[in-house]
C-alpha cells in the first residue's frame, strides 16, 4: 500500500488524509521521559521503604529517619547548594564580564577560538587537568618554589577536596565558562548586538555598562534554559565532585553514589531518600536563582533609570579578559599535565618537568585502556545512531506535518539535562533490580540516549531549519517524493551540520558517568568510569593514560566532523565554509 | 567654520582597500545627505563618525566636532548620536524607562522623571511612559527613539535610513518632525539614504557615494 504523500506544513485542509501517527516525535519522548519518569518511581519507592529485592516493604519512614540522623547531611546539603548556586554564578557573571568587554573585538576571537575546542573535553578529564595544575605537588607550586614558597616537598595543604568546595567550585567554573559563552554567542546571532551597542554608546554609555543594559537581558531570556542546566548539574554533579571536592563529608550527590555502591543493598534505601532531597534541594536552588533574576532585574531597572554612564569601565575590561585567558589557560595547561603525566618516568618536586618520559604507563595500561575504549565506542556508537535516527526522523516530521517546537517542547527536552542526574539514576537502578533485570550495556546505552538526544536536537535545529527550503520546492516540482527529497537533497546537504552533531552527540556519551555507573551495576567499564575510579588512588600516570583516551574519544569525532565534509565535498565550493 | 561636523579627507580601508573617501562639512542646523546604493558603505562611515568600526576597517583623515577631534575619543565620550531605521527601543524597558536610558544623568529621580514626561508630551505621547514599546505604532517608536536621542544631549547627529521603514504617510510627518528639532537645536545632521525623497525634504547639500 502507498501511503499519500505527506503534504508540506499548512497545507492541511482535511485531516482525513493523515498519513500515519508521528512514529518519531512518540518514540523520542518515549526514551527520552521513559527513564526519566521510570527512575523518578524507582527512587520514590525505596525512599518511601518499599524494596522488595532488599527485602523490605513499605511504605515506611524509615529510609528518611535514617537520613536525617546521619550527621553529614546538614553540611553536606550545604555543600551542594552553596558550590552549585556559587559556581554557576561566577560562571555566569565571568561570561557576561567577557562577552560585554570584548565582544567584536580581536581579542575576543583569540578568546573564543582558544576556548572552543574545550567544549568537548569531558568533565572528569578537565577535572584532573585543573587537579594536577593546583595540587600542591602541582605546576603551580612547582613554578613557585622553592625560590619563593621555599617547598623543597609539596606542602601538606589541603589545596584538592578543600572542605568549602572552593577547588571544586573552580573546576566546575572552569568547565561551564566556555560551555555559556559558546552558547552565548550562537544566541548573541539572533540579536542585533552592534546596532544596539552603537546606539547605546553614541548616548556616552561606557561598554560594559551599554552591553549591560542593552544587550545581556535579550542574551539572558534566550540562554535561560542553558543557564539552568548549569545550575542544576554543578548542584548535583558527581564526577567533577569525586576528583575535586571535599570527601567527609562529599556532596550530598558524592554520598549518594557511595551509598548506592555499598556492598550492603540496605543502603539502597538511605540513597533513595537522599535523592529525593537531592531533588528538593535542586528545586529550592532554583527558586532561589529565579528570586535572584527578579531581584537583578529590579535592581537594573533602577539603575537603567538613574541614567549613570558607568565611563570608567577599564579595570573591568581588563578583569574579564583575565578571567578569560585564565579559564582557558587553567584547560589548556591541565590538559598539557595529562600528557605529561602519561608519559613521565620519575619526576620529582620541585621540577617543572620529568626527568625522563617513557612508554611505560600506557604499555602498563594498553590492555585496559583499550578494553575500555572499546566499550566507550560501542555505548557512544550505538546510543549516537539511535539518538540521529530519531532526532532527524523528529525534525522531518515536523517539517511534514507543519509542527514547530513549542516553548514547553523546549523544556521537555531540557527536562533530562535540568533534572539532577542522582535523583533518577539510583532509582533506574533499583527498579531494575526490582524487576529483576540485570542491569548491563543496554540499560547503559538506553540511560546515554536520555542524555544524547537533546544535544543532538540541540545542534541539529538550527541548520535544520535555516535550510533554504525552496531547495524542496524545487526538487519537488522535478518530481521528488519527501523522502527522495530527504535522502538526496536535504541530508547531504547538511551533511556538516549532521557530523557535528554526532561529534557532540559521542562528546556527550563519552563523558557520561553516573548513567555508566548506575545503570551499568558497576560492571560496564568506560574510559570514564576507569578514569574516575583511579581518582582515590592517585596513581597520576594511570590517570593521565586514561583522561587522555577519554579527552581523544570525545575530540577525534569533532576532528573528523571538521574534515569529512571538506574531503567528500572538494569539489562543491557551495557546500564548504557554509 | 569652527562649528559644525567636520570630515576631513576622510578615508576608510576595508583591508587595507579603500572603501569610500569623502570631505565635507556640515553646518549646525543643516542636513548633508549622503545617498548611494547598498553596499557602497555608507552605514560604515557612520559607524566611523560614532567609534564602532569593525575591526576589518580602518580610518584615515579627521573628524571634527566643535573643535573636538572625535577619533580619538571612544564612541561614549564622540556625542554624536544615532538613529536607525528601526527604532530600536529596548523591549525589555517601559517606554519611560528607554527614556530614562537616554536621558543625561543627573538630577533627582522626580525631577528626571519630569524631565521624561516633558519629553513625551513634545511629541504628543502624554501618558506613554509605562507603555510596553512593543504596543506602539511604527511612528510612535519612532518619536520615542528620536526623543531618547535627543535626550542623551548629543552635538550632532546621525540618521541611518531613518525613515526607510515607514508607510509613506508617516514619513513625512516622522521626518518633519526630525528635522525641526535638530534644526531647533542647531544640530549639525548627517543622514545616509537611498531614498531620494529624503535628500529633498532635507533640503541641504547632497553627496553622491558610487
Amino acid at each position: 500500500m502507498r501511503l499519500p504523500r505527506a503534504p508540506r506544513a499548512g497545507q492541511y485542509s482535511d485531516m482525513k488524509y493523515l498519513p500515519r501517527l508521528p512514529l518519531f516525535p512518540l518514540l523520542t519522548v518515549l526514551f527520552l521521559l521513559g527513564p526519566l519518569v521510570a527512575g523518578l518511581w524507582g527512587t520514590l519507592l525505596p525512599a518511601f521503604g518499599h524494596f522488595p529485592a532488599g527485602g523490605h516493604t513499605g511504605p515506611s519512614l524509615d529510609p528518611f529517619r535514617a537520613l536525617w540522623n546521619w550527621p553529614g547531611l546538614s553540611d553536606a546539603s550545604r555543600l551542594s547548594l552553596v558550590t552549585g548556586v556559587v559556581s554557576a554564578v561566577l560562571s555566569l557573571a565571568i561570561t557576561a564580564l567577557i562577552l560585554a568587554g570584548w565582544t567584536g573585538t580581536r581579542g575576543f576571537r583569540v578568546l573564543e577560538r582558544l576556548l572552543s575546542p574545550f567544549l568537548s573535553v569531558p568533565h572528569a578529564a578537565a577535572a584532573f587537568g585543573l587537579a594536577f595544575l593546583i595540587a600542591p605537588s602541582g605546576w603551580i607550586a612547582r613554578l613557585l618554589s622553592p625560590w619563593l614558597t621555599g617547598w623543597e616537598r609539596p606542602p601538606d595543604l589541603l589545596i584538592l577536596n578543600d572542605p568549602w568546595g572552593l577547588s571544586l567550585i573552580a573546576g566546575m567554573v572552569v568547565k561551564e565558562v566556555p560551555f555559556l559563552l559558546l552558547m552565548s554567542i550562537a544566541a548573541l546571532g539572533q540579536i542585533d548586538g552592534r546596532r544596539r551597542m552603537a546606539l547605546s554608546q553614541s548616548m556616552g554609555y561606557g561598554r560594559i555598562k551599554a552591553w549591560m543594559i542593552a544587550i545581556f537581558p535579550a542574551l539572558y531570556a534566550r540562554i535561560r534554559l542553558p543557564v539552568l542546566v548549569v545550575l542544576t548539574w554543578a548542584m548535583s554533579v558527581v564526577d567533577v565532585a569525586v576528583i575535586l571536592g571535599p570527601s567527609t563529608p562529599p556532596t550530598l550527590s558524592v554520598q549518594i553514589v557511595r551509598w548506592m555502591s555499598d556492598p550492603d543493598i540496605g543502603f539502597r534505601l538511605l540513597a533513595a531518600a537522599a535523592a529525593l532531597w537531592q531533588l528538593v534541594l535542586v528545586v529550592a536552588g532554583v527558586g532561589l536563582w529565579f528570586l535572584g533574576e527578579a531581584l537583578i532585574a529590579r535592581l537594573a531597572r533602577r539603575q537603567v533609570e538613574a541614567g549613570r554612564r558607568g565611563r570608567s569601565d577599564t579595570a573591568l575590561r581588563v578583569a574579564g579578559f583575565a578571567l578569560g585567558t585564565t579559564v582557558s589557560l587553567s584547560l589548556l595547561l591541565g590538559f598539557l599535565g595529562l600528557i605529561i603525566w602519561s608519559f613521565a618516568g620519575f619526576w620529582s618536586f620541585p621540577d617543572l618537568l620529568p626527568d625522563q618520559f617513557t612508554l611505560r604507563s600506557w604499555m602498563r595500561h594498553r590492555t585496559g585502556s583499550l578494553d575500555a575504549l572499546g566499550e566507550t565506542a560501542l555505548i557512544a556508537g550505538v546510543s549516537v545512531t539511535i539518538g540521529m535516527i530519531l532526532t532527524i526522523g523528529c525534525l522531518e516530521t515536523e517539517e511534514r506535518y507543519g509542527l514547530r517546537l513549542t516553548q514547553r517542547g523546549m523544556w521537555l527536552i531540557y527536562l533530562p539535562l535540568i533534572l539532577p542526574q542522582t535523583a533518577f539514576l539510583p532509582g533506574l537502578q533499583t527498579l531494575l533490580l526490582n524487576l529483576g533485570l540485570g542491569m548491563g550495556r543496554l540499560p547503559v546505552i538506553l540511560a546515554h540516549l536520555v542524555f544524547v538526544l537533546p544535544y543532538l536536537r540541540l545542534s541539529l535545529e538550527g541548520p535544520w531549519q535555516s535550510w533554504d527550503s525552496r531547495q524542496a520546492t524545487v526538487a519537488k516540482a522535478l518530481g521528488a517524493t519527501p523522502n527522495q527529497i530527504l535522502w538526496r537533497v536535504r541530508l547531504p546537504m547538511l551533511l556538516a551540520p549532521l557530523l557535528t552533531a554526532t561529534a557532540v552527540g559521542v562528546a556527550v556519551s563519552v563523558g557520561q558517568y553516573l548513567p555508566t555507573l548506575l545503570a551499568g551495576g558497576g560492571r560496564v567499564e568506560t574510559l570514564t568510569t576507569e578514569a574516575i575510579a583511579l581518582a582515590s588512588g592517585g596513581d597520576r600516570r594511570a590517570i593521565g593514560v586514561f583522561g587522555l583516551m577519554q579527552t581523544a574519544a570525545a575530540m577525534l569525532p569533532f576532528a573528523l566532523a571538521l574534515a569529512l565534509p571538506a574531503l567528500v565535498w572538494r569539489n562543491r565550493k557551495g557546500l564548504l565554509n557554509g | 567654520m569652527a562649528n559644525g561636523l567636520h570630515l576631513e579627507q576622510v578615508r576608510i580601508l576595508k583591508d587595507g582597500a579603500p572603501l569610500i573617501e569623502i570631505d565635507t562639512h556640515v553646518a549646525p542646523g543643516s542636513v548633508l545627505t549622503i545617498m548611494g546604493p547598498s553596499g557602497v558603505g555608507k552605514s560604515t562611515l557612520l559607524s566611523a563618525i560614532i567609534g564602532t568600526l569593525p575591526p576589518a576597517f580602518s580610518l584615515q583623515g579627521h573628524v571634527r566636532l566643535e573643535d573636538r577631534d572625535l577619533l580619538p575619543l571612544p564612541p561614549e565620550d564622540r556625542c554624536v548620536g544615532i538613529l536607525f531605521q528601526d527604532a530600536l527601543l529596548f523591549p525589555h524597558l517601559s517606554v519611560g524607562a528607554n527614556l530614562a536610558f537616554g536621558l543625561a544623568q543627573g538630577g533627582t529621580r522626580a525631577e528626571r522623571r519630569a524631565q521624561i514626561d516633558a519629553a513625551l508630551a513634545e511629541v504628543g505621547l502624554e501618558g506613554f511612559a509605562d507603555r510596553d514599546p512593543e504596543t506602539l505604532s511604527g511612528g510612535q517608536r519612532a518619536r520615542v527613539a528620536l526623543m531618547r536621542m535627543l535626550l542623551s544631549e548629543p552635538k550632532a547627529l546621525l540618521l541611518d535610513e531613518p525613515f526607510s521603514g515607514l508607510d509613506a504617510a508617516l514619513r513625512e510627518q516622522v521626518r518633519a518632525l526630525v528635522f525641526d528639532h535638530a534644526r531647533a537645536r542647531a544640530l549639525p545632521v548627517l543622514m545616509v539614504t537611498h531614498d531620494q525623497e529624503d535628500a529633498d525634504a532635507a533640503g541641504g547639500e547632497v553627496v553622491r557615494l558610487e
